[in-house]
């Protein structure tokens, strides 16, 4: 306890600079991911997409990002056992946070793909399974992440197919494929709103104290009928976006103005992946500063229900922003230009399948990647015979990045935390 | 900083965008075979010679890019077709530039011209094939459209399967051409010189494979859509 009464401030002010520098390393490389379908897709330009990251991002964490930042606080490490020594809780937090900000930095510089949730969940389990003990972890709960991030990319591909199916069926197999995209994809906008709203209303609000009753008798009847209002008016603003797009007939691209009105949809499905992409991956950053801010500022109780305080997103949400325009709108060109490829019928039926499947991930507190969710959905699409060549040895570098970032992760951790436990004492 | 995106590293080089510029390249040696034709027919040798060279050029083109598709698909590649039937269908292609090539080749290094009685009848059924090559072309730019739709629109296959119709009926008359120009020429062969009579017979067999050529590039396209 006088440890954190000695240096609290010291603790804060380190959590703050470790969880930007965290944020900076998400915003600089992983939103470029989320968003290089966009640009590489021609559905927006680079700096759409990095307006709509930065909106949808902030607005993802905020309302839907409450269940993933507190798994990383309190899901994966058992806060009772820490009840005697609170600071090993922050010396643990600060080491994961640092541990998985450097570990991101040395892997871009080598130009090895990595993903931050796999190395903030291996910095958590790291330190407390070597600095605190064994049993300190919520084994069953690390379980299910682990599983979820081998369903996740799955559950995308599966969702992408489907989608791109029902394109093909309803949109491009028909005599005019025009007129059946202009009146068919004002669904896939509502889809799109239904989809954010319903998490949003279901396990966003409370964490930022709000409360919603229609008196409809349960709390999803409520939540499905808003939702579905909210989806109508994304439909309907859709279709008012659409109605300036003409068919002109073109011999060599007969399907030009299509994917033209597919473009538009990209808008709204980028926006659903920023989204998804902030309520998921920002606690990556958050939920490590909650938990050394919660302990903080009780003065040392690990405190398990304390609502997020708002400044803290405010953190992660300008980390991301600063790594976005300084370093993440070069990484969205990049992947962008190597994703031609990927015309907007295909990005749309990608993006959607993979941020619906985030979002679900969000709304259940798993945090998972939203890369390989992404890789995952694309080749969802692929199986829907929809891309010319797909690289599957991409699957493997998956594999290879877990197997190399959860020890990566967890050992720069390890000796991070016996590093503050040296400093500050226990 | 490398950036190596998982993302990025996913999509390969479609084959689709340089398997039609290598059918556009063979085609256009199969169209210089008729004014090769003409230019010998005028007795224009110094026309024919530039012609050879220009379809020669293209032949070797074709070959060029043909290596290229292929050492661009390589086995780890997930395509929406099979890999083999494309491989194929770039062989298939290939076939018509070197039937071109052999024409233009014989036409000089003999300097062969068909008896003024035949000319027309050469120079049409010569037409004919570059005919049916071109509609094979048009075909095979139909692939970026069967992609879109991925490679299952009824629409879609309807549409390239009239193309196809088309394609069969011009080998088909190709086919009539050569078999007049046959008898044709067998009318007069006891008046010509034996061997020129043989190579005759022989160009008339190699234009009426440029068409059949031309026809298989379909048929390797009906198959690539079947699946």
């Amino acid at each position: 306890m006088e440890i954190i009464a000695q240096y609290g401030s010291i603790f804060l002010v380190m959590a703050c600079v470790f969880g930007f520098f965290m944020a900076w390393g998400i915003g600089a490389n992983d939103v470029a991911n989320a968003m290089g379908t966009s640009v590489g897709s021609k559905a927006l330009t680079l700096k759409q997409a990095i307006l709509i990251a930065m909106i949808f991002e902030f607005l993802g964490a905020y309302f839907a990002g409450g269940e993933v930042t507190s798994t990383i606080r309190k899901g994966i490490i058992d806060a009772e056992v820490m009840n005697d020594h609170p600071e090993l809780m922050i010396y643990g937090m600060l080491s994961s946070l640092l541990a998985a900000g450097t570990w991101l930095l040395i892997a871009s510089m080598r130009g090895w793909p990595v993903s931050t949730t796999h190395s903030i969940v291996g910095a958590i389990v790291g330190f407390a399974a070597v600095g605190i003990s064994v049993d300190a972890i919520h084994w069953s709960n690390v379980g299910s992440i682990a599983a979820s991030w081998l369903v996740s990319p799955i559950l995308a591909g599966a969702l992408s197919y489907g989608l791109f199916m029902s394109v093909k069926i309803f949109i491009l197999d028909t005599s005019d494929p025009f007129h059946h995209a202009k009146r068919n994809i004002p669904i896939y906008m509502w889809m799109v709103g239904f989809m954010i709203s319903m998490v949003t209303l279901l396990k966003g609000l409370s964490h930022v104290g709000l409360n919603l009753d229609l008196g409809l008798g349960s709390k999803f009847a409520d939540a499905s009928l808003l939702s579905a209002l909210i989806g109508l008016g994304v439909a309907g603003l859709g279709t008012l976006m659409l109605r300036n797009i003409r068919d002109i007939p073109d011999e060599q691209h007969r399907f030009r103005s299509v994917e033209q009105v597919f473009g538009v949809l990209m808008v709204f499905t980028a926006c659903s992946m920023a989204f998804a992409h902030g309520s998921n991956d920002v606690a990556n950053a958050v939920g490590p500063l909650a938990a050394i801010v919660s302990t903080v500022q009780s003065g040392g109780e690990i405190a398990a229900t304390a609502a997020v305080p708002w400044w803290i997103l405010l953190v992660g949400g300008a980390g991301i922003v600063l790594g976005l325009v300084t370093y993440g709108w070069r990484v969205i060109l990049t992947v962008g230009s190597k994703i031609t490829e990927l015309t907007p019928s295909r990005a749309f039926a990608a993006t959607l399948g993979a941020s619906t499947t985030v979002v679900i991930a969000s709304g259940t507190g798993l945090p998972i990647s939203t890369t390989h969710t992404l890789v995952g959905a694309v080749l969802g699409v692929g199986f829907a015979r929809g891309i010319g060549a797909l690289n599957l040895g991409v699957i493997g570098s998956i594999f290879m990045s877990w197997l190399i970032t959860l020890p990566a992760g967890a050992g720069l951790a390890i000796v991070f935390f016996f590093i503050f436990r040296a400093i500050f004492g226990s | 900083m490398p950036i190596l995106s998982p993302l990025g590293n996913l999509f390969g080089r479609s084959p689709i965008g340089p398997i039609q510029e290598h059918m556009a390249m063979v085609n256009r040696a199969a169209q210089l075979v008729p004014d090769l034709l003409r230019a010998s027919a005028a007795d224009d040798w110094e026309a024919a010679a530039e012609l050879h060279q220009r379809i020669a050029d293209a032949e070797a083109e074709a070959d060029a890019q043909k290596r290229s598709v292929r050492r661009h698909l390589p086995n780890r590649l997930f395509l929406p077709v099979p890999r083999s039937d494309l491989l194929t269908l770039v062989g298939v292609q290939d076939h018509i530039a070197n039937t071109a090539k052999d024409i233009a080749g014989l036409i000089i290094g003999r300097k062969i011209r068909f008896p003024a009685s035949l000319q027309d009848a050469a120079i049409k059924l010569a037409e004919a094939s570059a005919a049916t090559s071109h509609h094979a072309l048009k075909a095979i730019q139909e692939l970026d459209e069967l992609l879109e739709v991925g490679f299952s629109g009824t629409e879609e296959i309807l549409r390239v399967e009239a193309m196809l119709k088309t394609v069969d009926e011009l080998e088909g008359s190709s086919d009539d051409i050569a078999v007049d120009l046959r008898s044709s020429l067998f009318a007069v062969e006891k008046d010509l010189p034996p061997i020129d009579v043989m190579f005759l017979y022989q160009i008339i067999t190699l234009l009426g494979t440029v068409a059949d050529d031309a026809e298989k590039v379909g048929d390797r396209l009906q198959i690539l859509m079947a699946k």
